[in-house]
């Protein structure tokens, strides 16, 4: 090895929830963590809305704001901050690689926090449309749909707060589901639904987007109980079907299971690597909560800080 | 708003960006828009390097500059689009890794 940076006591990649809570914990473990926060940091949250359900804000917050204050929260206490996206990754020994480009970090321990990412539809048209009427976020592009006719496609918790906020701008919002009922929750189900701009095209899926001039013209939609064909003029197209888990970078390493997420042994946080481990959506496609993720965050944080002090993990 | 990157507005357009020597790079953002913050502080290091001697980094708020956003189909934020001699030659969507657009910039030079 003739890299001269110096070994570090964890690094921690990803910065939503659990990245930051890591972060907090091990930084007020002085272990000095270098938290690698993606050049997207703050994770899913930061684009979403208002968070009614974190506990300890009864009036509710905004999700940008509760990430900012994840963030300042771990930096007070210490957490170097890298706001750019690990590319690189050799986790086999017992001193751990992270590249950042060119740059090379090493650790006793690393813990995963990479979270999910938004799950295309998949469909012609989609790709060459994406930021064109395509789009991944209601929060973000919401705005230049004013007074349009728009679709959501999905059927979860996202879809349902992503409908219900297009309201405030377009003319009407027709969710299309692929089945008959919504898996998200109830209230969030129910507040859409009693929307008067929101209509529910059931049993339906989205074959094809449409363009004229480069921007969205219309989707088609089959209804898969009938197979019947019909096209909807709709001038954008956001896309809330769910997400994958963003495990790429440790595929060949870290056990995955056949869907990509982080396999760990709950109700630790330890993956099949020693000195590695696991929090957050990367682990978690069952709860995929701000307050899970936060939680399984500081499990981590422990599990790490009793791996790097070489104490069994039972002594907690 | 940082402190090396410059405010355009729908009247400075044409001057600020169309007739600018050498590249712009224009930043579509809106105060509302959780990842433009994300994208401020990446463009005003970069502002503050060498590089930024070379380009200019300038932001364009749509909310207040609706006609220009128009103009150029700007339909999703943050947009980071290079200008050169008035003409865009380069976009990325989203929020981007500082070396992508240091590389967008090294590309239009």
């Amino acid at each position: 090895m003739t890299t001269a940076s110096p070994v570090r006591d964890v690094i921690i990649i990803g910065s939503g929830p659990a990245g930051y809570t890591a972060g907090l914990y091990t930084a007020r473990a002085s272990m000095s963590p270098l938290l690698i926060e993606g050049a997207q940091s703050g994770g899913a949250l930061m684009t979403t809305t208002e968070v009614e359900n974190f506990p300890g804000f009864p009036d509710g917050l905004q999700g940008p704001d509760l990430m900012d204050n994840m963030r300042k929260q771990a930096e007070r206490f210490g957490a170097e901050l890298l706001t750019d996206d690990a590319t690189e990754v050799d986790l086999t020994g017992d001193i751990k690689i992270v590249k950042v480009g060119e740059t090379e970090y090493q650790a006793r321990s690393v813990i995963i926090a990479t979270g999910s990412a938004w799950r295309p539809l998949g469909v012609p048209g989609e790709k060459e449309l994406l930021g064109h009427g395509v789009s991944s976020c209601a929060t973000c592009d919401g705005f230049f749909f004013r007074g349009q006719d728009i679709v959501v496609v999905g059927g979860g918790d996202s879809a349902m707060e992503e409908a219900t906020f297009l309201t405030r701008f377009a003319n009407s919002v027709t969710i299309i589901h692929r089945r008959d009922s919504f898996r998200a929750s109830k209230i969030m189900a129910k507040r859409a639904l009693e929307n008067p701009k929101i209509k529910v095209r059931w049993n339906s899926v989205v074959t094809e987007i449409l363009g004229e001039d480069g921007k969205v013209a219309g989707v088609r939609v089959q209804d898969v109980v009938t197979g019947e064909e019909t096209v909807l003029d709709v001038t954008g197209v956001f896309v809330a079907i769910g997400h994958d888990p963003r495990s790429e970078l440790f595929k060949g390493q870290i056990h995955l299971d056949e869907n990509g997420y982080i396999l760990v042994d709950a109700p630790t946080t330890l993956t099949n690597l020693p000195g590695v481990f696991a929090a957050g959506d990367v682990v978690d496609h069952i709860y995929r909560q701000a307050i899970t993720a936060a939680g399984t965050g500081s499990a981590a944080a422990l599990d790490a800080e009793r791996y790097v002090l070489h104490l069994p993990i039972e002594t907690f | 708003m940082g402190a090396n990157t410059k405010a355009v507005t729908d009247a400075s357009w044409t001057a600020d960006v169309l007739q600018a020597d050498g590249p712009v790079l224009v930043d579509f953002w809106a105060e509302w828009c959780g990842p433009c913050r994300k994208v401020a502080p990446v463009l005003d290091e970069i502002a503050a390097s060498e590089l930024g001697q070379k380009v200019q980094i300038v932001k364009l708020n749509i909310d207040e500059n609706p006609n220009t956003a128009r103009d150029y189909g700007i339909m999703s934020i943050p947009t980071l689009t290079v200008f050169k001699n008035g003409e865009p030659v380069q976009s990325v969507l989203g929020v981007q890794p500082k070396r992508t657009i240091v590389k967008m910039l090294e590309n239009a030079l």
